[in-house]
């Protein structure tokens, strides 16, 4: 591999790393902050893709789409909270994925009433539809690049309203010690549907996002799930800043795999998790 | 009180089973004297559409031979297979020994059909395979009561090499997901692409169904290859066809393919997918009168686009009723029913095609190319074209 090939695998790398951080960060801080065992995390994706279609199909503009698809999905998190999950904070691991997996099928059922089993594609927008040119044969979308824009833009933004603002000081300290904070006059109830419809807006964003790459279909949930679960465990469950971490190991260790050892790059990934849990049994960043 | 409300709900129990057949099932058995179809195909999941379409093509087939089978009413059974290969033995024996089916139809995944394939061996249950392209089905597994309307994973690639080769790309990259259906098409394309004289430069894969293409794209860039050639299907496909076509790589280097990338997928792909060639047992657009009669009909019929698994789902009413037609309706006389579909000839809406010594459609490959989001055939890529059936020992 020459040099600039080796730059250009390295840019798909952080590329693929940065989408899996998106679509992590929602899972790690519900499981993290809240306890929650949320397995329905892949049906958001799935739910984010399949409104980023029909709302950009309907009104002809995806900007449109997802700026209406990501209030929809906080107050379908928000919804979802009341309704269901805070009656399961409290309650065994088992009860919670006993809940969520039930969700998935619920969701699945949904979307193939309302949208049938079609795959749809997601037109990009106009202004990011280019590709420029990195070799003579090989051109880079930009629509790429600015869905790493957008992760890295999220990442700063989780990172700032964790660790600088009243209201993460306030959701650390529940993470920390539930029943103390509540003692001291926060309103934690609150505060667990405030980080619930942010993880569900994450995860809903990452697929109205990654909607015209991934193109959308029935199942792309399930898909994914089983990625964002490998990053949150080897980053620590919980941290926002391992899950950062862990996704571009997780890029470079498939990007790099399927290039140098093929025959074996499925397993690739699950091995360095496996090796990380070896070293480090609570993930890198245990908080 | 409690008394009360247990004689109750037990009458209520055993009405509900009498209304629902369960005490008198032999009697009605006995009286109808219908054939017996099973239908085992995956009715949710990924593949519903094409559970769909299948059973759909299969009815307005039989239906179409005045709705008997050598002149018997039938009773249709169906099971859900799910496309879950854990659960094929299962499903396959519910059909088998709990409805005592003379006919199982099924099914799309090849998992499940090894599934089935077990079942109908041990059994000798007539199996017909409306899609399933696993090779074992009509190789080493192959049977006397297991025959297959659809064709083989590596048929479709086994017309690929000459077509590509006569374009004049002589050094190709090969790419598909790591797994059976993928294999068993590269089988094909190596087969005749080398015999063709062509070289294959690196053979690329990634996991099913793993979606994150842009590494493998970047390979391709840096091997400049003549030509691409893959296995992919789906929404998978439409991602690699949009991929592909963002990576610059339509311009420079042609992409080829099983026919399986652009079925179903032209909508989501868009324009990106203009312009690659295919090879495959029918197409939308084939312009023969048999085919635009075959489309009118099922579009009347079901308000609905018939595609190339309806196509197949139609083939295997036609090859059932042809072969109930010959004996009569009496499915137990096996050698004269099995007889009859080996020498079969099915008047099918690709065109007409008869079956190997293995059970597996000899059939012409059509030569495709994608316009306007339609598989425009541009030709025969291969006549008659036969799976070898290597190591089914039959007969």
């Amino acid at each position: 591999m020459d040099l600039a090939n080796f730059l250009i695998q390295l840019l798909n790398s952080v590329q693929y790393g940065l989408l899996l951080f998106m679509l992590a960060a929602g899972l790690t801080l519900i499981f993290g902050i809240m306890g929650v065992v949320n397995l329905a995390h892949g049906s958001f994706y799935m739910l984010g893709a399949y409104l980023a279609w029909f709302l950009s199909s309907r009104s002809g503009s995806l900007t449109l789409a997802i700026v209406l698809g990501a209030v929809l999905a906080v107050a379908f998190g928000l919804l979802l909270e009341r309704l269901l999950f805070r009656h399961f904070y409290h309650r065994d691991h088992l009860d919670q994925v006993l809940l969520t997996f039930g969700l998935i099928y619920i969701f699945e059922e949904l979307r193939s009433i309302l949208w049938g089993d079609d795959v749809h594609g997601v037109k990009i927008p106009e202004l990011l539809a280019a590709s420029f040119p990195l070799t003579d044969t090989l051109s880079y979308p930009v629509y790429r690049l600015f869905m790493s824009g957008v992760c890295i833009a999220l990442a700063i933004g989780l990172y700032l309203l964790i660790s600088k603002t009243r209201l993460g000081m306030k959701i650390r300290a529940g993470a920390f010690n539930r029943d103390m904070t509540e003692a001291l006059g926060v309103n934690i109830k609150r505060i667990h549907a405030v980080v619930f419809a942010l993880g569900v807006g994450l995860a809903t964003v990452a697929g109205m996002i990654a909607s015209p790459i991934s193109s959308v279909y029935p199942n792309m949930g399930s898909q994914v799930l089983i990625m964002c679960f490998v990053v949150v465990v080897i980053g620590g469950i919980g941290s926002v800043r391992g899950a950062l971490i862990a996704a571009m190991l997780v890029g470079l260790v498939d990007t790099f795999g399927k290039v140098l050892l093929p025959h074996v790059a499925g397993m690739l990934v699950y091995m360095l998790m496996a090796g990380v849990l070896l070293w480090k049994p609570e993930g890198l960043f245990k908080q | 009180m409690t008394t009360r409300r247990l004689v109750l709900s037990r009458s209520a129990a055993i009405i509900g089973a009498a209304s629902t057949g369960l005490l008198l099932p032999e009697i009605v058995r006995a009286q109808s004297g219908r054939v017996r179809v099973g239908l085992m195909l995956p009715y949710t999941g990924t593949f519903a559409q094409l559970g769909v379409a299948i059973e759909n093509g299969v009815r307005m087939a039989i239906d179409e031979k005045g709705g008997k089978l050598g002149g018997r009413e039938i009773e249709w059974f169906k099971v859900d297979d799910e496309s879950e290969p854990s659960k094929g033995v299962e499903n396959a024996n519910r059909l088998v020994q709990r409805d005592k089916v003379d006919v199982l139809i099924g099914t799309v995944h090849s998992g499940v059909q090894m599934g089935i394939q077990r079942v109908v061996r041990e059994s000798g249950v007539l199996n017909l395979i409306p899609n399933a392209g696993v090779h074992a089905a009509t190789r080493a597994l192959c049977a006397p009561n297991v025959f297959r309307t659809s064709f083989t994973n590596s048929q479709p690639t086994l017309a690929l090499g000459q077509a590509m080769m006569a374009k004049g790309h002589k050094r190709a990259v090969w790419i598909t997901w790591k797994y059976a259906a993928g294999d068993e098409a590269f089988e094909g394309f190596k087969e005749s692409y080398t015999k063709a004289g062509g070289t294959i430069l690196k053979e690329l894969g990634l996991p099913f169904p793993n979606v994150e293409f842009q590494a493998l794209l970047t390979e391709i860039a840096s091997l400049k290859p003549d030509a691409v050639a893959c296995f992919f299907a789906g929404a998978g496909a439409a991602k690699f066809i949009r991929d592909y076509a963002a990576a610059g790589l339509k311009n420079t280097i042609p992409l080829y393919g099983s026919g399986f990338l652009t079925e179903g997928v032209l909508d989501a792909a868009g324009p990106a997918a203009d312009g690659i060639i295919t090879t495959m047992h029918y197409s939308d657009s084939l312009d023969t009168p048999r085919n635009k009669q075959f489309r009118t009909a099922y579009a009347t019929r079901y308000k609905l686009q018939p595609d190339v698994y309806a196509v197949q789902g139609y083939d295997t009413g036609l090859l059932l009723a042809h072969g109930a037609a010959a004996v009569k309706g009496d499915l137990n006389n096996k050698q004269a029913l099995y007889k009859a579909m080996e020498t079969a000839v099915i008047d099918s809406p690709r065109g007409k095609w008869t079956m190997s010594k293995a059970h597996n459609p000899v059939q012409d490959m059509y030569l495709r190319v994608v316009e306007n989001k339609e598989n425009k055939v541009l030709g025969v890529a291969a006549k008659a074209l036969a799976d070898s059936g290597a190591g089914c020992k039959m007969g």
